[in-house]
């Protein structure tokens, strides 16, 4: 490679003065950590349509089914196969039940299952990772063996063995779900237990006389919560994405009653003839996890900034 | 290094010990039996039971299971008349396999390609479109997108067979059905690492040294950028097992996933417990030789596990 170079001259530079005062004005008020992520959030486009979209289909799913004079189980032979029309929104299905309703009914079952796993989450996520970060030592050692090995298994083949002892329904979906989604909480929280209870502040309040449980309570956990709140936005999506695999399969939720998953399985059967049956439970699906994603992704890269990849 | 190794190997056989026992005793809690057939005569079904040694206490049981196991042997199939297990898996391998590499092939070009031109274009148009696609590839599943695809590109186009298996061309749909999710991920993290790498020093050096945009690219960013990668092995094989599950129902291929899913629905209880075995094998597997992959690209990692 050629070197180049260049005739240096004194005239070329120019003395700076630095101010030794100025450099420790603070500058604009002082902003606490939730402002700051709000603030971080507030610029993110994507989080935010995310959030708006997350809200309306919400709102949609439990006022959408009281303004249509059907109910999402009344069968009507008569009307089987109908196209959308300004009587059936969505249309009828093979029973000639009315999709509009069964959409949204569908639709609440499993944003029903998706908050409830992050329910779980934090009931036995939380308290094993701060359990086991807390005490560390050969606790953790084994705390943290014991979720590699549940980790071995692939999580959805574990929710279907899961699925197979226990009987159908709402509650059994989600511990189903649920028995393995909480390791990932569990492992975040741990980290920041290891890595915050070494820390000064910790060591005060110990040194002040606060016990264990007071310093977890008090300290520990709300510092951590950040972290935790992005994994729980991350836990919704999955398991409305895991209740749907099951279903799909034909292990979820069963007949009358319907979810998300359990409408594209139906309309799936049907694509070939009566596309508009998978259609609209795709359309509400695709959009709630795409919202989701959005969302927690802003959320983690406002509350997170360096876990940001 | 060796020590390093030969660690994890260890630790990957306790747990598929463990995996394996606790399994087979969620078998013996499955309600229902296979042989639950009205007309079978309580005879028939007391030497339905003794063929299968299911008439032996559960300890003994457990014992002849795991011993078979170690053997290579996982019992016979309560379905396809008594068939060995292990020889259903092989015979079904081939099919999920190549599908399932093909995916990960096309999922890792692609996604390269996308995440690089969204690195290099940061915040500009192909950067927001790499972005969108990432985040549509994340969040709409296999089995939302298979049906798409069939759809569209089979029923409507007909460029492309919807079912069945039994040329190359059967295998495009599934495999594309599959690959976006690895699209997505690998653009994202590729994306990601060179934005990484971008802002550091001896890129900033490389630049400064008078080298060509490319290969500062070539050479630098993206050599350094592709090393974390191997952290995605692990999460994509158990997205590609799963993912089987249903893509391989969806265009009836006669893989392991299909296999997988047709014996839960008929409870074959030897078929379901072989299969999971198989699953974490694989899955274990992979966990392994990413650990080991990342131990040598990153000797930190070494030196910490060797002190644990």
């Amino acid at each position: 490679m050629e070197t180049r170079r260049a005739e240096l001259t004194a005239d070329l530079f120019e003395r700076l003065e630095v101010g030794t005062q100025d450099s420790e004005r603070i500058v604009g008020p002082p902003v606490g950590f939730w402002r700051d992520s709000w603030d971080r959030l507030k610029k993110n486009r994507g989080a935010l349509v995310g959030l708006a979209v997350i809200v309306v289909v919400i709102v949609v799913a439990y006022l959408g089914p009281l303004v249509s004079p059907y109910t999402p189980y009344g069968q009507d032979l008569s009307r089987r196969f109908a196209d959308p029309s300004s009587q059936f929104w969505f249309g009828t299905d093979e029973f000639g039940r009315d999709m509009w309703n069964r959409v949204w009914i569908g639709t609440r079952v499993s944003l029903y299952i998706g908050f409830l796993a992050a329910f779980l989450d934090l009931a036995v996520g939380v308290t094993y990772g701060a359990i086991s970060g807390l005490l560390g030592g050969r606790v953790d050692d084994v705390m943290q063996r014991g979720i590699e090995i549940l980790n071995g298994v692939p999580y959805l083949v574990v929710a279907i063995l899961a699925m197979l002892v226990l009987s159908p329904g709402i509650i059994t979906i989600t511990i189903a779900i649920g028995l393995t989604s909480w390791t990932y909480m569990a492992r975040i929280v741990r980290g920041r237990m290891l890595q915050l209870k070494e820390q000064e502040f910790a060591l005060a309040s110990l040194s002040l006389g606060a016990n264990r449980t007071r310093l977890l309570v008090k300290h520990l956990l709300p510092n951590s919560l950040g972290p935790m709140i992005v994994n729980l936005m991350f836990t919704i999506p999955l398991a409305i994405f895991s209740e749907a695999f099951l279903s799909f399969i034909g292990l979820g939720i069963q007949p009358p009653d319907t979810s998300l998953g359990a409408l594209l399985s139906e309309g799936y059967k049907e694509l070939r003839f009566h596309p508009n049956l998978l259609w609209f439970p795709t359309a509400v699906f695709s959009l709630l996890m795409i919202s989701f994603n959005l969302f927690a992704d802003g959320l983690r890269d406002a509350l997170d900034p360096k876990m940001r990849k | 290094m060796l020590r390093y190794v030969a660690k994890r190997v260890v630790y990957m056989f306790v747990a598929l010990l463990i995996i394996i026992s606790v399994t087979w005793f969620i078998s013996k809690l499955l309600p229902g039996t296979p042989f639950a057939d009205q007309k079978l005569t309580p005879e028939t079904r007391a030497q339905l039971y003794a063929k299968y040694g299911l008439d032996e206490p559960w300890p003994v049981q457990y014992g002849k299971y795991m011993l078979n196991v170690v053997q290579g042997d996982l019992g016979n199939s309560y379905y396809f008349q008594s068939k060995p297990v292990t020889e259903i898996i092989l015979a079904r391998l081939p099919v999920s396999a190549f599908i399932g590499i093909q995916a990960i092939v096309i999922g890792l070009v692609i996604g390269l390609v996308l995440g690089i031109v969204a690195a290099l274009w940061h915040n500009r148009f192909w950067d927001s479109a790499a972005t969108v696609l990432a985040i549509l590839g994340v969040s709409v599943p296999s089995f939302v997108l298979g049906p798409i695809l069939q759809y569209w590109l089979g029923v409507k186009l007909g460029w492309f067979p919807i079912a069945f298996f039994e040329s190359w061309w059967h295998s495009v749909l599934p495999s594309l059905a599959l690959s976006v999710f690895v699209i997505a991920t690998v653009a994202r993290f590729i994306r990601a690492e060179m934005l990484e790498v971008m802002g550091l020093d001896y890129t900033t050096l490389a630049k400064a040294k008078g080298l060509s945009g490319l290969a500062v690219v070539m050479k630098h960013v993206l050599r350094n950028a592709l090393i974390p990668l191997v952290t995605v092995l692990a999460p994509l094989t158990i997205y590609i097992i799963t993912g089987s599950l249903v893509v391989e129902q969806i265009f009836a291929v006669p893989g392991i996933g299909e296999e997988f899913v047709r014996s839960v629905v008929v409870s074959d209880y030897a078929m379901i417990l072989g299969t999971t075995i198989f699953f974490s094998v694989l899955f274990i597997l992979a966990l392994l030789i990413q650990d080991i992959l990342y131990g040598i690209i990153d000797p930190r990692i070494r030196v910490a596990g060797a002190k644990e």
